[in-house]
Order: C-alpha cells, then sequence, then structure tokens
C-alpha cells in the first residue's frame, strides 16, 4: 500500500520534471520524486540511504540547481517560439530522441520480463547493507576502487569548473 | 464508563493515547515557545537598550505576543499581482512544515511511565528513528526552500536577493554544521540521538576525581563552537541574518508576505531557533542528565538548558553587528569549514587512539 503511494509520488513527480516549462516548478516536482524515492527506501529497510538520498539531492544539489535558475532568471518558455526556435526541434534531433526513447520503452519491457520470475526470492531476504557500520565498511574495503574513481572524478570536474568560470588575467 | 477508563489504560490503546499526547505537547509546546520567544526577544531587546519593552498588554505586557497573533489574523492577505500565486503561498507553508518536522526525532527528557499510568516507560519523542541526527540535518536543509521559494515567487528584487543570500549561505554553512554533526557521532558511536544523550550520563574524570558532568561540550569545545556558529546561521538569525537584511533588502525574502503568511514564516524562525537549541543540548550539554535534579525530572534541566541557549541567541542578535556578505562566505568556507575539519579529524584520532 505504502509502496503504491510512494511509487506514484516518484513517477508523477518526474513526470512533472519534464513536462513542465517553467524550470523552478520542475526544480520542485523533482524534490517531491526524491522525497517518494526516500519513502521507498525507508520500505527497503535502508533508513541511512534514505536520509542522505535527501541531504545529498534534495538539500545540497536541488539548492545549488534553484540558485543558478534563479541567477539566470530564466524566462517562463514561451509555447510558440520554442517550437520553432529551438535546436531539441530540428527533425534530426527529434528523431534520434524518438529512437532512444523506442530503445529506453524496449528495455524496461525487457527487464520487467527479466524479473517476473526471480520476484520471489528477492524480498525475503535481509538486505545485507542496511546499517551504517556495515555501509561504511563495505564501502572502504569492498568497493573501495570505485569509491577513489568517483571521488578523484568528481574533484577533477571541480578543478575544471573553476578553470573555466576564472577570470582570465590580462 | 468504567469499562471505557479500562479501555483507555489497558497497554495497546494507552501506547496510542500516550503518543499522542506527546505529539500534542510537542505541537503546542512548540508554538507556545515561539510565542514566548516572540516575548522575550523584545524585552530582552529592551533591556539592553535600556528602555521599558512591552508593557502594556497585561501584566508587564505578558499577553503581547496574543495580541500579536490576533493581529496577524485580522490583517488583510496581500499579494503582488506579478507574483506567483502557486509558490507564493506554497513557500511559508514549506518553511514552517520543515521546522515543525525537525523536531519530530528530537528527545526533550528521559524515558517517562506517564507516572505510573504505563507499564513500560515510553521515550519523550515523536520518532525514535536510528539515524535522527542525519534526518534532523536533512529536514534543516528543507526549510532553506520555503525563504529561496518565497524570494523568488515575490517577484520582487529585494526579495529575489534576500533568497539568493539564503541559499548560498546555506549551502556553506550546511557543510560545518554536518561535519560537527559527524564529529559528535564518531565521540558518541551511535546517530541515535536517544542514544547520544545517554552517553553523557555521569562525570569526566581528571584522576580519578569527578571534575565535570559527562557533557560533550568539554572535549568538543570546538565543534560546539562550530555547530553554534553554523546554526545561528543555519536559523538566519544576527549576525548571520543576511536573508533579511533590514538595511539592504527592507525585509529580504519576506518583503511582500503579510498576514497569516509572515507569520508563517515568523514562526518558522522561532520554531528552528527552538530546534537548534534543542539538537545543540542533546548533542553537546548532555540533554537531561544533570547533577541535582532526579533522573525522572530530567525535562527540567533540559528546559533550563533549552531556555539558556535560547538567550544566547537574543543575547547575540542584540550585542552584535551584522557581517559584510563576504565576510561571511569567507568565515564560513575559510574559517568554519577547516575548523570543523580539523576537529573531526583530531577527533577521530583521539577515539582511535585513546577510546575517548
Amino acid at each position: 500500500m505504502l509502496f503504491y503511494i510512494f511509487a506514484a509520488v516518484t513517477v508523477i513527480g518526474s513526470l512533472i520534471v519534464v513536462s513542465q516549462r517553467n524550470p523552478v516548478y520542475s526544480l520542485i516536482s523533482l524534490v517531491g520524486a526524491f522525497f517518494g524515492l526516500c519513502g521507498l527506501y525507508v520500505l527497503l529497510e535502508a533508513p541511512f540511504l534514505a536520509v542522505v538520498q535527501i541531504i545529498v539531492y534534495a538539500g545540497a544539489i536541488m539548492v545549488l540547481f534553484l540558485f543558478v535558475v534563479m541567477v539566470l532568471n530564466v524566462p517562463r518558455e514561451d509555447a510558440a517560439e520554442w517550437d520553432r526556435a529551438h535546436p531539441l526541434y530540428r527533425p534530426m534531433a527529434v528523431r534520434v530522441g524518438g529512437a532512444l526513447a523506442v530503445l529506453l520503452a524496449l528495455e524496461f519491457a525487457w527487464a520487467l520480463s527479466r524479473t517476473a520470475g526471480l520476484s520471489a526470492g528477492v524480498g525475503d531476504e535481509k538486505p545485507a547493507v542496511s546499517s551504517v557500520a556495515e555501509l561504511g565498511r563495505v564501502l572502504f574495503t569492498d568497493y573501495m576502487f570505485a569509491f577513489e574513481v568517483t571521488s578523484i572524478l568528481i574533484i577533477a570536474a571541480m578543478v575544471g569548473a573553476v578553470v573555466i568560470a576564472r577570470k582570465r588575467e590580462e | 464508563m468504567g469499562g471505557l477508563i479500562q479501555t483507555l489504560t489497558s497497554p495497546p490503546v494507552n501506547w496510542y493515547i500516550a503518543y499522542g499526547i506527546i505529539v500534542a505537547i510537542v505541537f503546542g509546546g512548540l508554538q507556545g515557545m515561539a510565542a514566548v520567544m516572540v516575548y522575550a526577544e523584545r524585552k530582552v531587546a529592551a533591556f539592553m537598550q535600556q528602555r521599558y519593552g512591552p508593557y502594556l498588554v497585561g501584566p508587564k505586557g505578558l499577553f503581547q505576543p496574543v495580541a500579536d497573533i490576533l493581529k496577524l489574523f485580522f490583517k488583510e492577505e496581500l499579494r503582488p499581482k506579478a507574483a506567483d500565486a502557486f509558490l507564493f503561498s506554497l513557500a511559508p507553508i514549506i518553511s514552517v512544515a520543515a521546522a515543525y518536522l525537525a523536531f519530530a526525532p528530537i528527545p526533550f527528557g528521559p524515558p517517562s511511565t506517564f507516572f505510573g499510568l504505563l507499564d513500560e516507560p515510553i521515550p519523550l519523542m515523536i520518532a525514535d528513528v536510528n539515524v535522527a541526527v542525519l534526518v534532523i540535518f536533512a529536514v534543516a536543509s528543507m526549510g532553506v526552500y520555503g525563504i529561496v521559494l518565497a524570494g523568488w515567487a515575490s517577484n520582487s528584487k529585494y526579495s529575489l536577493l534576500g533568497g539568493l543570500r539564503s541559499s548560498a549561505q546555506m549551502i556553506s554553512y550546511e557543510l560545518a554544521y554536518g561535519i560537527a554533526l559527524a564529529t559528535l557521532v564518531l565521540m558518541a558511536n551511535s546517530m541515535s540521538l536517544h542514544e547520544i544523550v545517554d552517553a553523557q550520563q555521569g562525570y569526566w574524570h581528571l584522576f580519578g576525581v569527578p571534575v565535570a558532568p559527562r557533557w560533550y561540550i568539554f572535549p568538543q569545545l570546538i565543534g560546539f563552537a562550530v555547530f553554534a556558529c553554523a546554526g545561528v546561521a543555519e536559523t538566519n538569525r544576527a549576525p548571520f541574518d543576511f536573508p533579511e537584511a533590514e538595511q539592504e533588502l527592507v525585509a529580504g525574502y519576506h518583503t511582500e508576505y503579510s498576514s497569516m503568511r509572515f507569520a508563517m514564516f515568523f514562526m518558522a524562525e522561532y520554531i528552528n531557533m527552538v530546534t537548534v537549541s534543542a539538537v545543540a543540548t542533546n548533542l553537546y550539554l548532555g540533554g537531561w542528565h544533570g547533577p541535582l535534579i532526579p533522573e525522572s525530572f530530567g525535562v527540567l534541566w533540559f528546559l533550563i538548558k533549552l531556555g539558556f541557549l535560547l538567550f544566547v541567541y537574543l543575547w547575540l542578535r542584540w550585542t552584535l553587528p551584522r557581517f559584510r556578505y563576504d565576510q561571511l562566505m569567507a568565515f564560513g568556507w575559510k574559517v568554519l569549514l577547516p575548523l570543523a575539519t580539523l576537529n573531526l579529524i583530531a577527533t577521530a584520532a583521539g577515539v582511535l587512539y585513546f577510546g575517548l
């Protein structure tokens, strides 16, 4: 029951994100979708993941997004002009996008057909990574390499952003 | 009648009733606390500026908050024409909801049987989550949406600037706040506020002599300082009240708000102060543990500490001038964050090598 509520919040929120033309509304519904996701994590007995997801995505990243949207002060998109002028509405872009959408739908159908047989066994096991201590241990032993590589990636992105944004000295 | 009392006091039912009472206490208590803080703020300000403060409504002006609330109720709701109607209404709701929500995982007293009415004591908190520290952190970071959206939806330059400042400030200070929390989690080896408080029972011993209550403020003086600075910044109080800096931004993000919508922002600010003080009490000042007062009346100790921290809030506001905006950012990133990080590393080393 709760699952369906949270799933509905997530799905509807995500749909509003892509269908809204006002970026601020998109942002807010994305935050709503994150809360639905958070509820799903709690149902999966992963409260730590649920809360961290809220802190990192809803609390930090989305606030930054909102900040950027507000600084740029993106005007409400004028529908007619948008349809005419935007590069994403060129025929090629529409074709490629359509192909990707079909691919995504196919993949989704394939994934669903695979899980149909599996679903019985999954719910019975106790999730292994529910406690914070266990999660930390796994992160710093088994997944050490992935963890470090991710952090290097993020630092590289940050350095790149600083280099691009820095004022050029004459 | 006798049967009804029987049902009401039997185990499953009286638990629900007890939880209902706790929820009512927290909800009403926060509201009452906000009202008291409005009065205290004005009285303390008056005292520090050698004035009388409110003194007309009721004895010593005690009913001033009631009058204020009535006034706010009956004022006209104004909304600028250019404002975004939906978000304009949503923003204060987010603010006040986040403020209330943040108090849910905070315990305010030892487990109580309600004077023997219950068979087993229940914890005096709404939700006993084992990641309470993180929940508070997460909900606190939600409060900023109310302010930022209010700034954006008002469609006024002062509001927008207030909102922008608020989001920048929140992001900067949240880091130091989070690291201070992490340091404490390291010391207590738990994320449940209940367990953190219970770890502070007893005394710190120096050469076998008890010297001070076993509160974390003593080994974590730097952590407490960082937490206090970040906490004041998180609640947008002076000297960090940039989102509503009167001299520059009229009233910042709530310039365009009136009546109950304004009251909601106002209430959210005071409730956030109470929440941050309550968290500080639980994390650093030993919660309901303290000398002299017996454990069963621990709520008293909690209230004393909470009241003191709230007074410090007012004290700060009326004695310190506001920072300059660039100073605020520099302070957050170049002083507070490195300090918090060093403190974290030092604490980690201490826990690892000396078993603090």
